[in-house]
């Protein structure tokens, strides 16, 4: 596969979440806002794509009885850098995020790409990899997290967009859009709309 | 009706296949199945063992709503027009205020016409909203899938207003019944393969959504900068002493609530309707019933110093809120309830123990049924599993003995 295949290939053709399924519970806890959802997108992209260049580069010297010990000790240590970082750069974001930052670490994208893709393949296939799974996350997060900040507050990235009720507009904000599980019918719709599109990504019964 | 066969015959060729209307075919044919009996017979064999379809089905569900129905028309007019009197109000402003003036209607709560009338003027633009809205999902889906537009939605249709509140904002209406119908129904392929109620997935929507309109701690009587707590919020601050309607009138409906359902004795008529006609199980509703009440009497007996809930008794559960209700119309549902006769009987009674539940000891919702029944109807295809295998397992060792 091309270099360029494999980066863009997990945004529509093997999306992480919508078509492997993986990575659901961060897409409910950090979307209610769009700002969150961008911090949490690009860390969790970083992670995947580093962890995934380590775990490449040593692979040839893991026996495979403890590899996932490794690998869980290469993430974790990124998660941490990452953590730390967060807090010094952006503190207020990382507060508001509290325990999911830590949570990346159990994130299933990162593990399963180190698993099945990194253990295979050479560090800078496996880092472009890491890249594009990030990438195929993002976009659905943005996109969940975009209609959630939408209808649930009628704002993008704190700007009122469309003025509430509450502050003398006309939108009335949806509870439901703050609570869990919109987010759960948010990413049925992106699942819905990218399998009307890509009809092979359709279950057979 | 010999003019509008021969109307319907003339245009049939532009919707058959190849015509230029093709595409809504789905509509045309839902016209002329509603209107005359398909022609259509089986060939090779059968296996019909009742003459009753799913358009039958409906409409016996639509004909034992027919008290509910009327009941929520004159009960809305008449909780609104006490209001209104209390306030000394006669005459009042917009377009509900101008029909009044225009029949020569005043807002007397004695009086049964204009009770009726101003009842009316509240359900029958909620009802319209609901079913165009509703009835051009059902449009897109059939026509998209391109199968024919089927009768569900009819009794959808109707118990949707039945448990809105008369001031429900219309744009919340057809919000919600479009969330019912695409995400409760048409997602899992449309009626029949829906595993939740789409009526009570529009209103929980709609509760979690704009919990102001709808959660029940203000009573939603139909006039202006009027609020008060529903019978069950009451009862949830001070225990049942606190209730300021009398038994009688609950049970009889005349007090404020969702649209439908204030009425017990209308519910049960319609009960007895789909009782008797077969439609409806009465397996779940004596189970949903009896599983209540004797878990409401087993709480009043514990009886709690600190929540007020628990003295209420299962007389008082069953008259309010939409229990009833509940019980006739939305458990009853054959698509989304139990199938087998075992897990009926579990089904009812998993039911009637949430609604208690949820009712008393749950301190943030004083009503329940609703997000019983959703929770029930998660549960019945697992207990149908359970049910038929159970069976299966029973005689596989009959016959190995």
């Amino acid at each position: 596969m091309s270099l360029k295949k494999v980066l863009f290939a997990p945004i529509t053709e093997n999306n992480p979440i919508a078509l492997q399924i993986l990575g659901i519970c961060s897409a409910l806890a950090v979307t209610t806002k769009l700002e969150t959802a961008f911090v949490m997108c690009i860390a969790v992209t970083l992670v995947t794509a580093f962890s995934n260049f380590f775990v490449s580069l040593i692979r040839n010297h893991v026996p495979s009885s403890i590899r996932i010990i490794v690998m869980m000790t290469v993430i974790a240590s990124l998660v941490i850098v990452t953590d730390q970082l967060l807090k010094a750069f952006v503190y207020d974001i990382a507060k508001s995020m509290s325990v999911y930052v830590g949570l990346i670490i159990t994130n299933c994208i990162v593990m399963g790409r180190a698993e099945a893709y990194a253990m295979k393949n050479g560090p800078i296939t496996s880092f472009i990899d890491g890249l594009g799974n990030g990438l195929g996350y993002s976009i659905v997060l943005i996109f969940v997290a975009f209609f959630r900040e939408l209808f649930g507050s009628g704002k993008l990235l704190g700007f009122e967009v469309l003025p509430t009720v509450g502050n003398g507009g006309f939108y009335q904000t949806n509870g439901m859009a703050l609570l869990a599980p919109s987010a759960f019918f948010l990413i049925g719709i992106f699942i819905w709309g990218l399998r009307t599109w890509k009809v092979d990504q359709v279950e057979k019964e | 009706m010999k003019a509008l066969r021969g109307f319907l015959d003339s245009q049939h060729h532009h919707f058959a296949k190849g015509g230029k209307l093709e595409k809504f075919y789905p509509m045309y044919e839902m016209i002329d199945t509603f209107a005359y009996t398909p022609g259509e017979v089986s060939r090779g064999s059968v296996h019909v063992r009742d003459g009753i379809d799913l358009k039958r089905t409906m409409v016996t569900v639509a004909m034992a709503l027919t008290f509910c129905l009327l009941m929520a028309c004159y009960n809305t007019g008449l909780q609104a027009n006490t209001a209104l009197a209390a306030q000394g109000l006669t005459s009042l402003d917009g377009w509900r205020g101008s029909i009044m003036a225009a029949l020569g209607l005043g807002f007397d709560p004695s009086n049964c016409v204009s009770n009726f009338v101003y009842g009316l003027l509240f359900f029958a633009p909620v009802f319209l909203v609901t079913n165009i809205t509703g009835g051009f999902w059902e449009v897109v889906f059939a026509t998209t899938r391109k199968h024919e537009i089927n009768e569900g939605f009819l009794v959808t249709g109707l118990l949707f207003p039945l448990i809105l509140p008369p001031s429900i904002p219309l744009w919340q209406v057809a919000v919600g019944i479009s969330f019912g119908v695409v995400f409760g129904k048409e997602v899992f392929g449309g009626t029949g393969k829906n595993f939740l109620n789409p009526a009570l997935t529009a209103r929980a929507f709609l509760f979690f959504a704009y919990p102001g309109e709808i959660s029940g701690d203000a009573v939603w009587t139909a006039v202006d900068g009027f609020t008060g707590a529903t019978a069950l919020g009451q009862a949830a601050i001070a225990g049942p002493a606190a209730i300021t309607v009398s038994w009688m009138d609950a049970f009889l409906g005349f007090m404020p609530g969702s649209m439908g359902e204030t009425s017990t004795l209308a519910c049960l008529i319609g009960a007895l309707v789909l009782v008797v006609s077969g439609i409806g199980s009465w397996r779940i509703m004596l189970s949903m019933t009896i599983s209540g009440m004797l878990f409401a009497l087993l709480l009043n007996t514990i009886g709690s110093t600190t929540n007020p809930m628990f003295a209420l008794t299962p007389a008082w559960h069953f008259v309010l809120g939409g229990f009833a209700f509940g019980m006739v119309f939305m458990a009853t549902d054959p698509v989304s309830g139990s199938m087998t006769f075992k897990g009926q009987f579990i089904y009812g009674t998993l039911i009637g123990f949430m609604v208690i539940l949820v009712r008393v000891i749950n301190p943030a919702f004083p009503e329940g049924v609703m997000l019983a029944i959703l929770f029930s109807n998660c549960f019945a295809p697992l207990i149908d599993w359970f049910v038929v295998n159970g069976d299966i397992k029973r005689r596989a060792a009959r016959i190995k003995a």
